[in-house]
């Protein structure tokens, strides 16, 4: 493409498979008093 | 829904229901003021004057391809999905271990570490019940986490090691896996905790503002000295013997220091790889408060440290800003990202008796006291409340760009601000959308001129 770059396809659009939960809570991680979810792993091997 | 925005000489185009980012040119960049994947005829009246037929059609196939791949103008299907798949298990607990603390700070949430109540410190018997209440709630779940906070938990330090063994023990027999972290102000931190903490615990928070005039206006001793000279060496030490394994050096901005990315750099200087360093929340009558008034300042903060992030990038330093950190190839999944951090469904903080509170910054407040860790028969009557707070729910957030990054927000944050855990604190969500904007556009800056 000329006018665009894409950087990530990432693709929200499906859940079968997902939402296990095996993931660390993100007030555990490092913030405590403001929730930043989306720098979270992801730790579903079927992902 | 799109959100374009410029970053440095970088035009970014966020599709929000596919999570696709673009980098794109000033003419896409301009088109995206009216285009909905449809209209070209609107584009052409606005844009005629400024751009060539041919390039505005040009770009609009380009458009057209990425709709066509899901990755521009997507739809949002996740509401339903969302709802059947959410289930009432608990999988992490924030053990207040110690009702107590060593220092004074001015801004603390926990009342100086007594959290409105009396000083006390937990036992082993209410840290056990925690982990056997954590095993008996967590269903098929197999990782789980335990948090040691306060107050301060090294003053409790032996019970900490107690509770460690004991969940040990009992995570072989039910096949789980708890991963132990650890909160501290670095007082109390010596050879032996060190050693101990480093051997058990997966992650560490070491707190700590930044520079030493800044860390002592708010981080004191009872006597009203400060603590910076107090817990810096500690911090160095600990950190050295870590080696590579996961920590965080984290500090609190307020007004008293909206020049923060000073703060942020200090502690790089002084040998951090990874910092947290994020707004204090309190009223905004405390003279201390971020207003809306400052947020001017602090974007540029956030700009001024995305140019000292890429710097260092470029010449392959590993440094880890905690809010800036994220991941566009295998982010969270979207059943994550709708329900947010879990408070009150499935992470809970347990104060020193065993009372049961959605998360560390609810704890003492009556209104949201959940059960105990003691009940025979435990049931989570808060637990609509607290899954029914998503970004759905949420007016604010449901039309917001930054809902899938954010999830809505703190609920702590809402309540303390708003009195409602719906009402997501605006001061907060603006500050939050720019640490996207940052974290996003460092990539891209990273990706497309320096292949890092």
């Amino acid at each position: 493409m000329k006018h665009i770059k894409t950087l990530s396809k990432l693709s929200l659009n499906t859940t079968e498979g997902k939402g296990c939960g095996e993931c660390q809570t993100s007030c555990q991680s490092a913030c405590k008093t403001s929730c930043t979810v989306a720098n979270q792993k992801c730790e579903n091997k079927n992902q | 829904m799109v959100h374009k925005y410029r970053f440095k000489d970088k035009y970014i185009a966020l599709d929000i229901n596919s999570g696709a980012v673009h980098v794109i040119d000033k003419i896409v960049f301009d088109i995206l003021d009216y285009y909905d994947g449809e209209n070209k005829e609107k584009v052409f009246s606005h844009l005629d004057h400024k751009y060539a037929f041919n390039e505005i059609s040009e770009a609009i196939e380009e458009l057209n391809e990425l709709k066509s791949k899901g990755l521009l103008f997507s739809e949002d299907t996740y509401y339903n999905q969302y709802i059947f798949q959410k289930k009432p298990v608990v999988k992490a607990l924030c053990l207040h271990v110690a009702h107590d603390c060593n220092m004074n700070c001015k801004y603390c949430f926990g009342t100086q570490g007594s959290f409105e109540g009396i000083r006390e410190l937990m036992s082993f018997e209410t840290g056990a019940a925690a982990i056997d209440f954590l095993m008996n709630n967590s269903g098929n779940r197999k990782n789980l986490e335990i948090d040691f906070f306060g107050g301060e938990p090294l003053m409790n330090f032996e019970i900490v090691k107690r509770i460690v063994s004991y969940g040990r023990k009992v995570e072989k027999k039910l096949n789980k896996r708890i991963r132990f972290t650890i909160t501290t102000n670095g007082i109390l931190l010596d050879d032996e905790k060190t050693d101990y903490i480093n051997e058990h615990m997966e992650n560490v928070i070491l707190s700590i503002d930044g520079r030493p005039e800044v860390n002592d206006k708010m981080r004191r001793t009872w006597n009203g000295g400060g603590t910076y000279n107090l817990i810096i060496d500690n911090y160095k030490k600990f950190v050295k013997k870590r080696k590579d394994r996961l920590y965080y050096v984290r500090g609190t901005f307020t007004k008293e220091n909206l020049d923060f990315s000073q703060d942020v750099i200090h502690l790089i200087n002084e040998g951090f790889k990874s910092v947290s360093v994020e707004p204090v929340v309190v009223k905004e009558n405390e003279e201390y408060a971020i207003l809306p008034g400052h947020l001017e300042k602090i974007v540029n903060e956030y700009e001024k440290l995305s140019d000292y992030l890429i710097e260092n990038a470029k010449h392959n330093s590993s440094i880890d800003f905690f809010h800036f950190n994220i991941d566009l190839d295998q982010g969270p999944c979207v059943i994550k990202r709708i329900s947010g951090c879990g408070a009150g469904t499935e992470y809970m903080a347990v104060a020193p008796n065993g009372d049961l509170y959605p998360c560390h910054q609810f704890v003492g407040n009556t209104d949201f006291k959940i059960g105990s860790v003691y009940d025979e028969y435990y049931q989570n009557h808060l637990y609509h409340t607290f899954n029914d707070a998503h970004i759905y729910n949420k007016e604010k957030c449901s039309s917001c760009w930054a809902k899938f990054y954010c999830s809505g927000g703190c609920h702590a944050n809402a309540y303390h601000i708003n009195g409602d855990i719906t009402q997501p604190y605006e001061t907060g969500c603006e500050m939050e959308k720019k640490r996207i904007e940052c974290a996003i556009g460092i990539k891209a800056v990273l990706d497309l001129e320096y292949g890092v």
